[in-house]
């Protein structure tokens, strides 16, 4: 998606806050609405087309933000069927406020890449070059997963970053980078892979590296539980974890 | 019906009147009532006092003056163009310094990230020639709050001025004024209630500016992190933080218009 | 700020084109201490005179030159823009600074010279005493009367001691009643001003009554130049010959009659005392051939001194006891007879009068 198209969907979505009603059907047809993490992205788009095939009386709607954006507007009622977080903590709280119906399940794992435009002209080797002011930095905001674990890696590898802007969601930080316009951030694996080129990914070792557990749930309010229940299912499945394999997800 | 009935009827407006105004109302009463329901009183004090809603608060108010500023250096020249000159293309003109009104925030962040950014078209040779960068820095602000806001004043003064009747200027000159005086002693006198309107609209758009510059300028506590962004990002992490800091934006607005009392909004 | 202008006056000779239809093609000459009026229906390109005059718009050919000094020259590429020439203009509607009080005004254009608040302010005392405007001058325009902004808008033009004064429209805001008290001052004021002196209207009584020269304009030319009486007594063209109350008269009024030298005319207006204005249009007098019955007031018996066919009507003058224009149609001066020298009876009735008080200069004024 160009450019613009992102940033623009990206934080008007975040604006927007609920999305559509679903229908109220109850039968394994009608709309099933989830809210997934931004760095899912991609993975999920190629899911709802798959599980759209295999499922033709489904429609699938996706409702991408930072987990953190979604929880919120989960916490205040939207009418979500299914959450799938990018960390474990948004779910727990979501899970805490009795919205979740059973048990969250892991479904992917997803490790931290430092992102940087095509070149790396500023010359990054390592989380070490986040402490230089001269260079622009930028980090997902504190709340959002990716920053909550971006800043856990700086701090195993003992570095004070120099930062220059905490982006509202891990796509946003994207953009700048791909752009030219910030010299590095923390993203995930899996986001390097998305931009097919955009930006270059500079590794981070494991011992600094930390893992975010993406986690699935269905709700206890979902307006379509049985569609949403059936949309868990293909994720957890072969097809669907294949689908998460292909852009850079590790297995749970 | 009695003479007395008859003249409260003709002074009372008719009903229907009265209860569409009042859903009107409603419109504006309704969120703003909603919002003092959530305040925690009890911490208020702690939250307004806390070093993130400072530092927006300082940010908030000093780049939207700025930028206000800026808008009325720039603006009523450029507004003294458009209404006093006659060029062809004038009206292409006019409709771009209007596009800001109806761009997305978030598109106009976008465009000023392209052109100004590090990598944009007038940005690249301007920070190879003076490594100056405008992205993520507090001008970052001021640059994307002046964007959107400025075709507030521009507008305003240029309705103002295409108003006047252009015989006072007329009349000026042939006492003697030279340009500038007509200026300073005629025209700007007879237009300041609408400058002083064009001003206060400026600044209440640039006080309340989020996506161009969480776009362009970015977000970053002290330096970027202006009201309406320390809000969106509290909204995520600490609820009574953005209530409290919502609480501060509407008090400060409020202040603001009432300090002014209708003179700005009779010459609207 | 002394000047020494030299005694050359105004001497214009322009042309303005104001639109494919129109254009204005004026030639004027106005020696100082001189009035001279531009009378004309509107749309005539009076307006248009006066802007470029003021220098509010370019002439397209021809020039102006004031005192000697060339204000626009078309085919010299000259062009003085208005601030400065010195030409001092009182607009129709005045156009006074409403943001001004009545001294700011009047001292506007002293301190845009280069003059500092003070003695501009000591400069707008003085004239401002001139018109009667002390007690006002702390009002703004917004508190006045129209008859008192119309003097203040004189004191404005005045202040600067112009090299020429232009007068657009002076009375026509007023009401008929301010009107007639401010002529006066006006004309009072007119004399006193030692430069060149331009009176727009379209007034005629306004006209004859305060300029020495008239220059009559229709549709951009000037189609009769003369003194009221060429203009009142030898009319060019229909319009000319229109111009109301062409027979214009003082006389002296007491109990519903006028005294006008040794004559007398019965009037309608029984109140009416001391100086008066009269005027007779010359379509309101009738002729006979002998005496005539009916109810009319005001009746005599003269004799034609002068015919004149101007197409379907025909002008003719009568002299004694009063001298008057009288406008019959062409029929009637055949049916009648009228001839140069022939006798006829002249019959006014004593409604088709207009009378106006006239005020002398020390008549004091609100």
């Amino acid at each position: 998606m160009p450019l613009l198209c992102r940033v623009t969907i990206m934080t008007l979505l975040a604006l927007v806050g609920a999305g559509c009603a679903g229908s109220g059907d109850e039968s394994v047809n009608g709309e099933v609405l989830v809210s997934a993490a931004a760095s899912l992205t991609e993975a999920f788009n190629v899911i709802e087309d798959a599980f759209e095939d295999a499922n033709p009386g489904i429609d699938v709607s996706l409702n991408l933000a930072s987990s953190s954006n979604l929880r919120e507007q989960i916490l205040e009622g939207a009418p979500v069927d299914v959450f799938a977080s990018a960390n474990t903590s948004n779910m727990n709280r979501v899970s805490e406020a009795g919205a979740v119906a059973g048990e969250a399940r892991i479904f992917a794992e997803n490790t931290l890449q430092i992102a940087v435009p095509a070149g790396n002209p500023a010359g990054v080797t390592g989380l070490v070059d986040f402490a230089n002011q001269e260079l622009l930095i930028g980090l997902c905001a504190e709340d959002v997963p990716c920053g909550d674990f971006g800043r856990q890696a700086l701090d195993n590898a003992g570095v004070t970053p120099s930062i220059d802007s905490n982006e509202p969601d891990v796509r946003a930080l994207l953009t700048k980078i791909e752009a030219g316009e910030l010299d590095a951030g923390i993203v995930y694996v899996t986001d390097v892979i998305s931009t097919e080129g955009g930006v270059e990914g500079v590794e981070i070792p494991e011992n600094q590296n930390v893992v975010a557990e993406y986690s699935i749930a269905i709700l206890v309010d979902a307006p379509n539980a049985e569609a949403a229940a059936a949309f868990v299912s293909f994720v957890m499945s072969d097809a669907g974890q294949g689908i998460m394999g292909e852009y850079g997800f590790i297995a749970p | 019906m009695s003479e007395t009935t008859a003249r409260k009827r003709a002074h009372r407006p008719p009903a229907l009147l009265i209860a569409l105004g009042l859903i009107g109302l409603s419109v504006f009463v309704i969120p703003l009532v909603g919002l003092l329901a959530r305040v925690p009183w009890g911490n208020l004090p702690e939250l307004a006092s806390s070093p993130v809603v400072i530092d927006a608060l300082r940010l908030s108010v000093v780049t939207s003056l700025t930028a206000t500023a800026i808008s009325a250096v720039l603006g009523v020249p450029l507004a003294w163009v458009l209404a006093r000159t006659n060029f062809p293309g004038r009206s292409i003109l006019r409709a771009l310094i209007t596009l800001p009104l109806v761009l997305p925030p978030v598109v106009g962040g976008a465009a000023l990230l392209f052109a100004l950014g590090r990598r944009g078209l007038i940005g690249e040779p301007l920070h190879a020639a003076t490594g100056l960068v405008l992205p993520f820095s507090t001008w970052g602000v001021v640059i994307a709050t002046t964007f959107v806001a400025m075709p507030f004043l521009v507008i305003t003064v240029e309705g103002a001025l295409r108003n006047l009747d252009p015989r006072f200027e007329g009349a000026a000159s042939t006492l003697g004024a030279d340009r500038w005086t007509v200026m300073r002693r005629i025209t700007l006198p007879l237009i300041a209630p609408s400058l002083l309107a064009g001003l206060v609209l400026t600044w209440a758009r640039a006080f309340g500016e989020f996506g161009a510059t969480i776009t362009f300028a970015g977000n970053l506590q002290g330096r970027t992190q202006t009201l309406p962004l320390a809000v969106f990002v509290a909204l995520e992490s600490n609820r009574d933080v953005a209530v409290a800091i919502s609480l501060i934006m509407v008090a400060v607005s409020l202040a603001v218009l009432i300090a002014l009392r209708d003179r700005w909004w009779r010459a609207l | 700020m002394t000047h020494q202008p030299s005694d050359q006056g105004l001497d214009a000779s322009f042309t303005i084109r104001r639109s494919s239809e129109f254009t204005l093609d004026l030639s004027i000459a106005i020696p100082r201490g001189r009035t001279v009026a531009l009378l004309g229906p509107n749309g005539a390109g009076k307006s248009t005179a006066v802007a470029a005059l003021a220098g509010l718009i370019p002439v397209n050919g021809g020039q102006i030159v004031l005192d000697g000094r060339a204000l626009d020259d078309s085919e010299k590429g000259r062009f003085v823009p208005p601030e400065e020439r010195r030409v001092g203009v009182v607009f129709q509607d005045y156009v006074l600074f409403p943001h001004l009080t009545v001294a700011e005004n009047v001292a506007f254009g002293p301190r845009s010279r280069g003059m500092g608040r003070e003695p501009a302010l000591a400069r707008a005392a003085l004239w401002m005493k001139k018109l009667a405007l002390d007690d006002l001058a702390g009002r703004k325009p917004g508190q006045l009367s129209g008859g008192q902004a119309q003097r203040v808008a004189l004191a404005r033009a005045l202040a600067i001691e112009p090299d020429l004064l232009l007068l657009d429209e002076p009375l026509s805001a007023l009401d008929v009643a301010t009107r007639a008290r401010l002529r006066r001052v006006l004309a009072d004021h007119l004399t006193q001003f030692p430069g060149p002196r331009l009176l727009i209207t379209h007034d005629p009584s306004e006209a004859f009554l305060l300029a020495d020269v008239i220059h009559v304009i229709e549709e951009g030319r000037v189609t009769q130049v003369g003194s009221a009486d060429d203009i009142r007594l030898r009319p060019r063209t229909p319009y000319s010959a229109d111009l109301a109350g062409s027979n214009l008269l003082s006389g002296m009024a007491r109990d519903g009659m006028v005294q006008i030298g040794a004559s007398r005319l019965q009037i309608a207006d029984h109140g009416l005392e001391g100086p008066v204005l009269v005027t007779i249009h010359p379509r309101t007098i009738s002729l006979h051939r002998g005496r005539p019955e009916g109810s009319a007031r005001n009746t005599w018996e003269t004799s034609v001194t002068l015919v004149e066919l101007l197409g379907d009507r025909a002008r003719l003058q009568v002299e004694d006891p009063l001298a008057l224009t009288v406008e019959v149609t062409r029929e009637a001066v055949r049916d009648l007879e009228l001839t140069n020298g022939a006798p006829v009876w002249v019959s006014i009735k004593a409604t088709e009068i207009g009378v106006e008080s006239d005020y002398p200069a020390t008549d004091p004024i609100s």
